[in-house]
């Protein structure tokens, strides 16, 4: 079973390379990006066969060491 | 004063802090492997800069959840001086010594020079060598230190006296405005370069103090926050 784990800097905090970002698409003529935020993806392969509680194992690993939660977002989304 | 050097696989301080300390005291550190789950018997536990683990995932995490850095907290939580410099602040937010975190630095780039910083808080053994409003010259080396917590934690911070040191310009005003990019490298809530815990036996600081201490480099200001550690702990 596999998991994938977005980590998205919190909306209340600044994103400077997501700011970045923005800026160099504008350059590149692409109009009406209102805003960009960068984050990360983590694939996670496990072997657990419960979709309930690996997706539970899968949020406490964000909790415990993948994102930090005083600056850092998670969604957790459970694939094949 | 017998002091314990933590190493991890990225770290590059270490030799430079075990200088400083031996300059001051007359006494090598030991240093502390981060498989080690054993401390030596030390007055003062520093956790240097560099870049642990080539800093995946974020700066200091991995680090932060070593074998090592759980003695390391259970010996501050006894009230042993935990001394965590660039790198080794990353890691003390990222265990929990330490509210808050390290962001990248507002303007995205690496930042290596000198910086003023003004002692805001000399009630410390970290800063007892400084008299509260001295404006020191230290460098900075650090892509990820920009400073940032929650509106309660900052106030916190500010209302029980924690922040220990704070960019500034030369005359020690903090930089606000068009000053604030020349003064506060990395974008620094609150200008905020070092803090300490409510217990005040744990400091953490971006700048380099370790790097400004043989007169023959030109700079000893940070000579003093190891004078006032050795004052304090024998």
């Amino acid at each position: 079973m596999k998991a994938r784990v977005h980590v998205t800097l919190k909306r209340a905090v600044l994103d400077p390379q997501g700011q970045a970002i923005g800026r160099a698409l504008a350059s590149l003529g692409f109009d009406g990006v209102r805003d960009v935020r960068q984050g990360k993806v983590i694939e996670i392969d496990l072997a657990d066969t419960d979709r309930e509680a690996a997706e539970e194992r899968v949020r406490a690993m964000c909790d415990r060491l993948l994102a930090n939660p005083v600056i850092e977002d998670y969604t957790v989304e459970m694939v094949g | 004063m017998k002091a314990a050097v933590v190493l991890f696989p990225g770290s590059n301080r270490e030799g430079d802090v075990e200088d400083a300390l031996e300059l001051v005291t007359g006494r090598r550190p030991v240093t502390v492997w981060h498989r080690d789950t054993e401390l030596p018997q030390a007055d003062l536990i520093v956790v240097p800069g560099g870049f642990s683990y080539g800093d995946y995932l974020r700066a200091g995490a991995m680090a932060a959840h070593s074998p090592v850095m759980r003695e390391v907290k259970a010996a501050a939580d006894r009230g042993v001086p935990v001394l965590g410099i660039c790198n080794g602040f990353q890691i003390l937010t990222e265990c929990g010594l330490l509210p808050g975190a390290l962001l990248r630095n507002a303007h995205l780039k690496f930042i290596c020079r000198f910086v003023h910083l003004r002692v805001e808080n000399s009630d410390s053994v970290f800063t007892r060598g400084y008299v509260a409003g001295d404006v020191i010259h230290v460098p900075v080396a650090h892509h990820d230190g920009n400073y940032t917590a929650d509106a309660e934690t900052m106030a916190r911070l500010r209302g029980e006296g924690l922040i220990a040191f704070r960019y500034c310009a030369p005359d020690g005003e903090e930089a606000v405005g068009a000053e604030a990019v020349a003064h506060n490298p990395n974008g620094s809530s609150g200008s905020i370069a070092g803090i300490l815990n409510e217990r005040r036996n744990v400091l953490g600081l971006m700048p380099h103090p370790e790097n400004a201490v043989d007169p023959k480099l030109g700079h000893t200001d940070g000579r003093r926050m190891f004078e006032g550690l050795v004052a304090a702990l024998g």
